[in-house]
């Protein structure tokens, strides 16, 4: 029996690269599935014998996947349209968030757009102010990336003085990875031509919030686009439809949807988001503010609260890693709550300012275990323990939490958040 | 005239036709579709009022005149005073920042006055933005200042007024972006 001879790479029965190395091909795969045996002659099953249903103008899922929804969603008191919904991590593989699955994060509802009389405004501190219609914007060269979003909220029930019962979608679901297309911002800019004061963007949206925030015109030059499109389709409305801006590795709400206007200035205008919400009370009284780039993190989707393990033996280890400085470089996987860890494998596509999939594999005996995930980014930078995470943080201190996730796995294959 | 200079002279009309062709060849690949703005068109699109009070409009309104609009306008979802509704506090919290229970309201976390009345302007009321007059959110932005002990409820917030009004949270925030733009 293969999972007799081949030895852990970690503690607890944990198999990590070295062992998918070691073992080969074959051998990977007996780690990450179990063979079926071949029926004794052909069968059919029952949608196998007559013709299947017709075609249609657009997909959907299977009905049996549906349970696969954004949740939980929540709004603010009073509202429908003012708060998140959260992409279920916990029931994806592969790099790409499915556009209908993409976490939404609103301050007034999604507006109705007529995309006809929709036109994006370039003004201010500059020489030319110049407004655009889409179609105008379409005829531009464009780009497209596959990179994340993470609304800078995300995690932060991490920080909750006892580990909450919630899910990966509930933790971590404001994170979703797309293909984004459209045009640099830094070619517009040069068509209406900086003034050498200008050092900002005020970017607003045409939701009825008006929705602002100030972004430092270096990243703006750097990778910031007009975003039309999103996983080769234009952009739902819940994202921005027809165009958002869209701002490689920095806190989603930057990332502003619905994109109005865009105004050149010396100085940030210091909108209610950018001080009042999206700035980080520390322990001392004071706050840091304009803390666009998200850090280094990775979370374990599979196991994770609410996929029950069976009966002992190997199940994969999956997730997602990221970093808004750039690529990951390793991530490495425990079985027993961080005493030990194993390199993950990571997934074909390694790329920049985007998720990367781990993979790893675990024996489970029917013991109790606590699985984390740790990652590495190219800077060399780590994701932090939640210990160092707390450390010199305000009561009630929200944004941009990194810390590692616990997830305990029982006797019973129950998985739960845990704190380590 | 040496005969040095004169060659130079001569070439000068070439020098400046090089001149013009490279600083336009880089527009020149750029699809240049932008329509012009007047500046009437930008003035009719633009929302945003910095700290600098550049973007404040004309009018004023004091504490005195906000109070009435606030218990109409505001009060249903903000609680009386700003205080005990169902969304954001908006007052009070004064010296929690520190506390187990930090409390962050206009008066005790937000740095900048011009915020109040950027944000009132183009964001509420929540189900009807927009329908404030400019002098009505000059006596909202007063009064939310007032109940927070910020100034006084007869002075009036304009376009001098309100971008000289000092938080008294404002010195207690690090930045990690600097105002022009440098990363700390």
């Amino acid at each position: 029996m293969a999972d007799n001879v081949i030895a852990p790479d970690a503690g607890n029965g944990l198999y990590g690269r070295r062992a998918f190395l070691r073992t080969g091909l074959t051998g990977s795969l007996a780690l990450l599935a179990a063979t079926a045996e071949g029926e004794p002659e052909a069968q059919r099953a029952p949608w196998m014998r007559g013709p299947g249903g017709p075609m249609s103008p657009l997909g959907a899922p299977s009905e049996h996947e549906a349970h696969v929804v954004r949740q939980p969603i929540a709004s603010q008191p009073g509202t429908t349209g003012s708060g998140a919904s959260r992409t279920p991590l916990q029931h994806l593989d592969g790099l790409v968030t499915p556009s209908r699955l993409h976490f939404e994060r609103h301050h007034s509802g999604i507006p109705d757009i007529d995309p006809a009389q929709h036109r994006l405004y370039i003004y201010g501190l500059v020489d030319r102010p110049l407004s655009f219609d889409l179609a105008s914007l379409a005829r531009y060269p464009m780009v497209s990336r596959l990179q994340f979003l993470e609304c800078s909220g995300n995690s932060a029930a991490l920080l909750a003085p006892q580990a909450a019962p919630l899910d990966c979608a509930a933790i971590h679901g404001l994170l979703s990875v797309s293909e984004w297309g459209g045009v640099p911002l830094s070619v517009l800019l040069e068509e209406a031509g900086v003034a050498p004061e200008g050092r900002w963007l005020v970017a607003d949206g045409a939701d009825s919030a008006v929705m602002s925030r100030s972004v430092p015109l270096e990243k703006i030059m750097d990778d910031a686009i007009v975003a039309l499109y999103q996983n080769g389709e234009r952009l739902r409305p819940g994202n921005g439809y027809p165009m958002r801006l869209f701002l490689p590795g920095w806190e989603g709400n930057a990332s502003v949807k619905w994109l109005r206007s865009l105004k050149v200035t010396d100085q940030p205008a210091m909108s209610k988001d950018e001080t009042s919400k999206y700035s980080d009370l520390q322990s001392d009284g004071q706050a840091r503010l304009f803390t666009f780039p998200m850090s280094v993190k990775s979370v374990i989707t599979s196991p994770s609260p609410g996929l029950t393990l069976g009966t002992p033996g190997f199940y994969q280890i999956n997730g997602l890693a990221w970093s808004g400085a750039g690529r990951i470089r390793r991530v490495e996987v425990s079985a027993d709550g961080g005493k030990s860890w194993a390199d993950a494998e990571l997934d074909t596509h390694v790329l920049p300012k985007c998720a990367t999939r781990f993979r790893a594999a675990w024996r489970y005996s029917g013991a109790p275990g606590v699985l984390m995930s740790r990652a590495t980014d190219e800077t060399g930078a780590q994701q932090p323990t939640r210990a160092s995470v707390l450390r010199n943080r305000a009561p009630g201190s929200f944004y941009h939490v990194n810390a590692m996730q616990a997830w305990g796995v029982d006797v019973q294959g129950e998985v739960r958040n845990v704190y380590v | 005239m040496s005969m040095f200079r004169v060659i130079v002279l001569r070439l000068q009309p070439l020098w400046c036709l090089l001149c013009f062709l490279s600083a336009t060849s880089a527009s020149a690949q750029s699809p240049q579709l932008g329509q012009p703005m007047t500046a009437a068109e930008v003035a009719a699109i633009d929302f945003t009022v910095l700290p600098s009070g550049n973007g404040l409009p004309e009018g004023g309104g004091n504490a005195q005149q906000g109070e009435g609009l606030y218990r109409v306008q505001c009060q249903a979802c903000h609680g009386e005073q700003g205080v005990g509704g169902i969304n954001d506090r908006l007052a009070g919290g004064h010296g929690t920042l520190t506390g187990p229970k930090p409390v962050k309201t206009i008066g005790s976390y937000w740095p900048q006055a011009t915020t109040v009345f950027d944000f009132i302007r183009r964001a509420m009321p929540y189900s009807a933005p927009g329908t404030l007059s400019n002098d009505e959110v000059y006596a909202l932005t007063a009064y939310l200042l007032h109940i927070n002990g910020v100034i006084e409820a007869s002075t009036v917030m304009n376009q001098s007024s309100l971008p000289a009004v000092v938080m008294p949270n404002r010195d207690r925030f690090i930045w990690a972006v600097q105002a022009n733009g440098d990363e700390y």
